[in-house]
């Protein structure tokens, strides 16, 4: 089957094209870009006043499945992949069990294949049942087909540990992505330790349980000279400390997800359990500096950090409500708002930091057009807004902070490995 | 002026002139508790309930007490003796006690927001007993009341909190409630126990208790928790004591007519000797009589 994608804004951050173009696909694969390119019987998709771009990559999805199927499954997660944008999801291994040995990562896999809809990448544990004991089988991983190593959720406390891990991941050449927080200052904290959790009364989480992490991690990459992921960026002063890494030339990068842009800790005080997130949000300050990251290129990429939790553990008392919100059905549409509209990033340079840089951060093939490429694509008009509503999230939780919201920018159609896996347009998606 | 509340959650939200219809309403009320029939028929047919989460003596006594004076029908509840035992959650049993045909629901939770969940879902009144160590609004606006009914106003006057403000509902409560109604207000603890960036309440922040009580119309003292010492915020209580209590040699400090307060219970040799405690500066006693006109006031103000 093939599809024609006519005369839709080509934006490619991968090699920086930006053009009113034809794209024809073909067996999974984009077989010819172009102008007014013909084809008859296939499937025509009108894109014109319209955008088309690379499928997003996501770095950092809780897929909750194995364990957690009354949260989400690896079905329903990446159905709300699909309607995002996305068609390349990673999933982290805090599941249970957790993805620290082959046979979780084959189980994904397969249920992927049998049941996803877009592509689901696992990541692997460091740690051993990520206990940050020993390590996990990192080469019996990777062999499975892990995209990097992660005990997400749990810093690797134990710095020789952390050190090994580092080392031992340059013979597979992928990162160790790192949850950064000193466990020991962020204990018992439920949100950003600053003027409102003094107010609300709220055990707080200090800025520098992440700075120090991150840190010694960097500490630790500049000795290994490893390949270092720092996940959810949330402080100033963690900018600060990568900033200068980079200027070190030590391998690190680093994501910050669109919750922490788009909010801050004021966001708490009516004790909604929307707003738990760890890490925390943060204050006015933090946002200017992250934003501050992702113009000069300290901050790499902008990862969702999607972590579904069900009706039941959202309507709790906030310290007792777990961490965690959605964001796959979210995130271009508060990039765009929270970036490109204030003039932060071109679209094409926001669009960079959801495709090719992540992609280029777990060395995959994918987050761009060309021709040959792995047809991975989603149209979007940007000249759209949309209400988010409860009702028509895909996720199988609801636990967003963005319910009401009106939102620039609605993706139409999203395509993976040639196939139409989100459409507004149901007559488009009778494969399903 | 009408109050046109569902709930009382906190002082933070309350505007200058909600706070003075509460007081000026107390004040009646607190007539009425020196008669000999010490009862009104305001709230008869209404039914309000006490759901308390964590011990407390004195506010789930002041609070029954208050219902009954307004001639409401109570029921009380604690956890221990409940079905949060077997799991139901918060919303849950708030919810079955309020399909029982209840008006109003009085909480008092161990968790910051408790009550504000509760609120968000559920039609009926929800008052905040304290919760966590977010607020204690019906505490906070029983200290205003009998600041107001021994010095005459709240303007002008200088006040000093002492103690562990960072587990301090009753702190944050006061805070609010003194500065909205132009009080100076000063903090002082061991740094320890000062939480961050308080300044920005309008506060100032002081570690010398010498220096906090100096010049000062109120003092407020705080309880101190033998639990402060095993998680490290003070060495020992007995260190505390000789840095923070309240001693002869320091009311010096003070203006000549300067009260004493405390929310209770008093831990006795401790934040306050005894002799303090029942000395004639101390208003404890009447902050406690005040707490039923308060809670009479904010019931009446809610439910009719």
């Amino acid at each position: 089957m093939s599809i024609l994608i006519k005369r839709g804004m080509v934006v490619d951050p991968a090699s920086h094209r930006e053009d009113v173009l034809d794209i024809l696909i073909e067996d999974k694969i984009i077989k010819k870009i172009g102008k007014d390119i013909k084809s008859y019987g296939a499937e025509v998709i009108d894109a014109r006043e319209k955008i088309v771009i690379p499928g997003l990559v996501d770095l950092h999805t809780h897929l909750r499945e194995p364990g957690r199927e009354d949260e989400e499954t690896i079905r329903t997660g990446t159905l709300a992949a699909a309607k995002g944008g996305f068609t390349t999801i990673c999933c982290m291994p805090n599941t249970n069990p957790p993805i620290d040995n082959p046979t979780v990562v084959k189980y994904i896999y397969r249920e992927a294949e049998k049941n996803g809809v877009v592509e689901v990448l696992p990541v692997g544990t460091i740690s051993y049942r990520r206990e940050g004991k020993k390590l996990s089988e990192m080469g019996r991983l990777k062999e499975s087909g892990v995209v990097g190593f992660s005990d997400d959720g749990s810093w690797v406390v134990d710095s020789n540990l952390m050190r090994r891990a580092l080392e031992y991941a340059k013979m597979f050449n992928l990162p160790i992505i790192s949850h950064c927080e000193d466990p020991y200052l962020s204990k018992d904290g439920v949100m950003n330790e600053g003027y409102w959790s003094t107010v609300l009364g709220l055990p707080g989480i200090p800025a520098e349980a992440e700075e120090i992490a991150i840190f010694r991690d960097l500490s630790l990459a500049r000795l290994t000279g490893s390949k270092l992921h720092i996940a959810h960026l949330s402080t100033r002063g963690g900018v600060e400390l990568i900033r200068k890494a980079k200027q070190e030339n030590i391998k690190v990068s680093c994501e910050v997800t669109p919750h922490h842009l788009a909010l801050c800790d004021e966001a708490v005080k009516n004790f909604d359990t929307n707003t738990k997130v760890n890490p925390p949000l943060r204050t006015g300050k933090d946002i200017e500096a992250l934003k501050d990251g992702l113009r000069e290129g300290v901050i790499d990429i902008i990862a969702t950090d999607h972590a579904p939790h069900t009706q039941e553990e959202k309507e709790l008392e906030y310290s007792r409500s777990p961490f965690g919100i959605i964001g796959l059905e979210t995130a271009l549409s508060l990039v765009i708002k929270e970036l490109v509209e204030p003039g932060i990033l071109s679209f094409m340079e926001a669009i960079a930091k959801l495709t090719i840089n992540p992609s280029r951060i777990i060395g995959i093939d994918r987050g761009k057009i060309r021709e040959g490429s792995m047809a991975n694509l989603a149209v979007v008009d940007l000249s759209r807004s949309w209400q988010v509503k409860e009702e028509e999230f895909f996720s199988l939780s609801k636990n967003s902070a963005f319910i009401g919201w009106t939102l620039p920018g609605k993706v139409e159609f999203t395509i993976c490995k040639g196939k139409i896996v989100y459409s507004e347009d149901l007559e488009f998606l009778h494969e399903f | 002026m009408k109050f046109e509340r569902k709930d009382l959650l906190d002082i933070q939200s309350l505007s200058v002139d909600e706070i003075n219809l509460i007081l000026d309403t107390a004040k009646s009320f607190r007539q009425v508790l020196e008669r000999p029939i010490k009862k009104v028929p305001t709230l008869r047919g209404k039914t309000i309930a006490n759901l308390f989460f964590e011990p407390s003596t004195r506010t789930k006594l002041s609070f029954e007490l208050s219902a009954k004076r307004l001639s409401a029908d109570l029921l009380n509840f604690s956890s221990s003796t409940s079905s949060v035992l077997k799991g139901e959650t918060l919303l849950d049993t708030a919810k079955n006690i309020m399909a029982m045909k209840v008006d109003a629901l009085i909480v008092r939770h161990s968790l910051p927001g408790a009550p504000h969940l509760l609120a968000t879902y559920l039609p009926i009144s929800i008052i905040n007993a304290g919760d966590g160590a977010h607020e204690h609004p019906t505490q906070g606006l029983l200290d205003l009341y009998s600041i107001r009914e021994k010095k005459g106003k709240i303007e002008g006057l200088s006040v000093a909190i002492i103690g562990d403000i960072t587990h301090s509902r009753v702190a944050r409560s006061d805070i609010w409630g003194l500065t909205k109604l132009g009080a100076k207000v000063r903090v002082c603890g061991p740094p320890t126990l000062i939480p961050v960036e308080i300044e920005k309440m309008g506060v100032e922040v002081v570690y010398n208790v010498e220096e906090a009580l100096a010049g000062c119309d109120v003092v407020i003292m705080l309880r101190i928790q033998q639990e402060r010492q095993s998680a490290s915020f003070i060495p020992t209580i007995l260190e505390y004591r000789e840095f923070f209590s309240l001693d002869e040699r320091k009311l010096k400090f003070l203006k000549p007519d300067a009260i004493i307060m405390h929310p209770g219970p008093v831990n006795r040799g401790v934040e306050l000797p005894a002799k303090l405690a029942d000395g004639r500066r101390s208003i404890i006693l009447n902050q406690v009589t005040n707490g039923i006109a308060v809670r009479m006031a904010v019931l009446y103000l809610l439910l009719t």
